[in-house]
């Protein structure tokens, strides 16, 4: 899968302006970035239900318009929003996924089986969708979206909206899949999601492509290998700020209610802070994340 | 499953044929369809049974006493089944032309599911019609059965009122779905039941002949699709059949069902192509 210069507009607003990136079999590729940074249009255009604005896209060595269908044939996608038919069962819903695909009945059957112990749904089988809870729906459209035996899974935001315990099924899942050398594209506004499961991923922000790299990659080059994060009572944490700038740390950032302090050692520069007669409210040292990464390049936090 | 990435055929594949692809999508219906089918029997089928009842026995009763000239000789009832007949397969098209396919957008989303498939939305649009055709000829069966059960069949022509029938309701379902799957608010689907629909059933020579609508509407009434169905479906059922007559209607019926296919594979690959 290769994209240059791929751009979709609607009317004079541009939501996805002139990316670029290229895919491989076997790899888990993440696209990073807040709601509205053009995701959801970019996995619409991979998807091959979205003609592209300008520029060029590449998909299995077939392009999206011309060969939009027999592409989608190799294709598993699980979108943004459910579109199970929440009246059917769970297992009729992978019988009319099934038959778009022209499969057999027999294989079908055989498959449904398989897929739905995968995602952990056998004894849902011949349940109705509606009362299932979102965790099951979500595991249920991935079932779907491998009816096909697709040679690259799409997902949008697998796991927005799903309570924690729900996401680390998902992952899991997700995980297993991608151990056993399916191609996952997915989308996420959560770091530990993109962390996780990506194997390299896009950080994007207003349509277009911020920074590139193995999750590593990008916290290495866009941060440093520990945070500290203070907490100050409002009114000294400008007079605070001003004092740890002069610390020299490598950079700082002021969130709402945190300041957060860049550096190689977390520990030593909290002992270098309160050697300067500071006392924070509370003080936490972390590793850097792809948050970190997020908020240097754009200078917002992801989920605001 | 999953676990073994086989060697694949070279790419691009070969798409099965644009018929393959609408029967995929049909069945999909079939399978919601089996869930509903027993609540839907009552309306379509006892609805225009009792119609045939009340308008064609009680009314026509009426009717009958005043002689029966102007209806060509016939009996009332004989006269308005056709008629009947028509009505429901319009309505039976209409009724699953608007809000299923709106529901395949909005509701069930069976739509968005379907594209991200190797259904095209010409596809999904002729599946949706294939649907349509076997709800009006379910319906129109079982018409035609009472029809012929109550002795108002008067023509061996009567054989083609099924094919007619479903012509008549694609006339209407090509352009019905065509339209509604381009809408973001169910409100205006009332509006051609309420403003197409009732004055089609109450105007078009179904339950009177057009000659006693005032001369100046008259034209009105001719040009509407619906008479052309009535007067199809009422010359095959009487044996009154005209070939002239016969081609001007089913002309009419045949273009109309074009030009709805022609807007529907646009609106639905521009619905459905973002």
């Amino acid at each position: 899968m290769r994209a240059r210069g791929l751009t979709k507009s609607f009317g004079s607003f541009t939501a996805v302006d002139g990316i670029d990136f290229d895919l491989f079999r076997g790899e888990a590729f993440g696209f990073l970035g807040p709601n509205g940074a053009g995701k959801s249009s970019t996995m619409r255009m991979l998807g091959c239900v979205s003609p592209p604005t300008h520029g060029e896209l590449t998909i299995l060595g077939g392009d999206p318009i011309r060969d939009g269908a027999a592409i989608r044939a190799r294709l598993g996608v699980v979108p943004q929003e459910d579109t199970l038919d929440a009246e059917l069962s769970v297992r009729e819903n992978l019988l009319v996924y099934g038959r778009y695909f022209g499969l057999p009945r027999k294989l079908i059957d055989e498959r449904t089986n398989q897929l739905l112990d995968f995602v952990q749904l056998t004894e849902r089988a011949d349940d109705q969708v509606e009362p299932l809870s979102g965790g099951m729906k979500r595991r249920l459209t991935i079932a779907r979206s491998l009816i096909n035996d697709p040679d690259i899974l799409i997902l949008d935001e697998p796991t927005t909206g799903l309570d924690p315990q729900a996401r680390h099924v998902v992952w899991d899942r997700l995980f297993s899949l991608k151990q056993r050398g399916v191609t996952l594209i997915l989308t996420t506004h959560y770091m530990d999601e993109a962390e996780q499961l990506c194997d390299r991923l896009v950080v994007m922000d207003h349509g277009r492509i911020a920074a590139e790299g193995t999750p590593r990659e990008l916290i290495a080059g866009y941060s440093t290998p520990e945070v500290l994060e203070l907490r100050f009572p409002r009114e000294e944490r400008d007079v605070a700020l001003e004092k740890i700038k002069d610390l020299s740390p490598e950079r700082t950032e002021a969130t709402a209610d945190r300041l957060l302090i860049y550096a190689d050692d977390g520990d030593d520069f909290a002992k270098r802070v309160r050697l300067a007669g500071l006392t924070p409210l509370t003080e936490l040292v972390r590793r850097s994340t792809l948050e970190d990464v997020f908020l240097h390049l754009t200078g917002r936090t992801l989920i605001d | 499953m999953v676990e073994t990435l086989a060697a694949r055929p070279p790419f691009p594949l070969g798409l099965p044929s644009s018929w393959t692809l609408s029967v995929r999508a049909f069945r999909c219906w079939l399978v919601m369809y089996r869930r509903t089918w027993r609540s839907s029997v009552w309306s379509s089928v006892f609805g225009p049974l009792f119609y045939l009842g009340a308008m064609g026995y009680g009314l026509g009763s009426l009717v009958d006493k005043n002689g029966t000239g102007s209806l060509g000789g016939v009996p009332y009832v004989v006269f308005v089944a056709p008629a009947i007949l028509v009505v429901q397969s319009m309505n039976t098209a209409l009724s699953n032309a608007m809000f299923p396919v709106y529901g395949g957008i909005h509701w069930n989303k069976i739509y968005i599911a379907a594209r991200a498939t190797m259904l095209r939305p010409a596809d999904i649009y002729r599946g949706s019609l294939l649907f349509i055709v076997l709800r009006i000829t379910m319906n129109s069966a079982c018409f035609i059965i009472v029809m012929a059960a109550f002795g108002l069949i008067r023509s061996p022509w009567a054989i083609l009122l099924l094919p007619a029938s479903v012509l008549l309701g694609l006339a209407f379902a090509t352009p019905a779905s065509a339209w509604a799957v381009t809408l973001n608010n169910q409100t205006p689907m009332n509006y051609p039941i309420r403003f197409g629909a009732v004055p089609l059933m109450l105007f078009s020579g179904t339950f009177f002949p057009i000659s006693r609508l005032p001369e100046w509407i008259r034209p009105l009434a001719y040009a509407t699709p619906l008479w052309h169905g009535v007067a199809l479906c009422r010359s095959l059922s009487l044996g009154t059949v005209n070939a002239g007559s016969v081609a001007i209607n089913v002309g009419y019926l045949l273009a109309m069902t074009a030009i709805g296919l022609w807007i529907g594979a646009r609106t639905y690959s521009r619905r459905l192509y973002v």
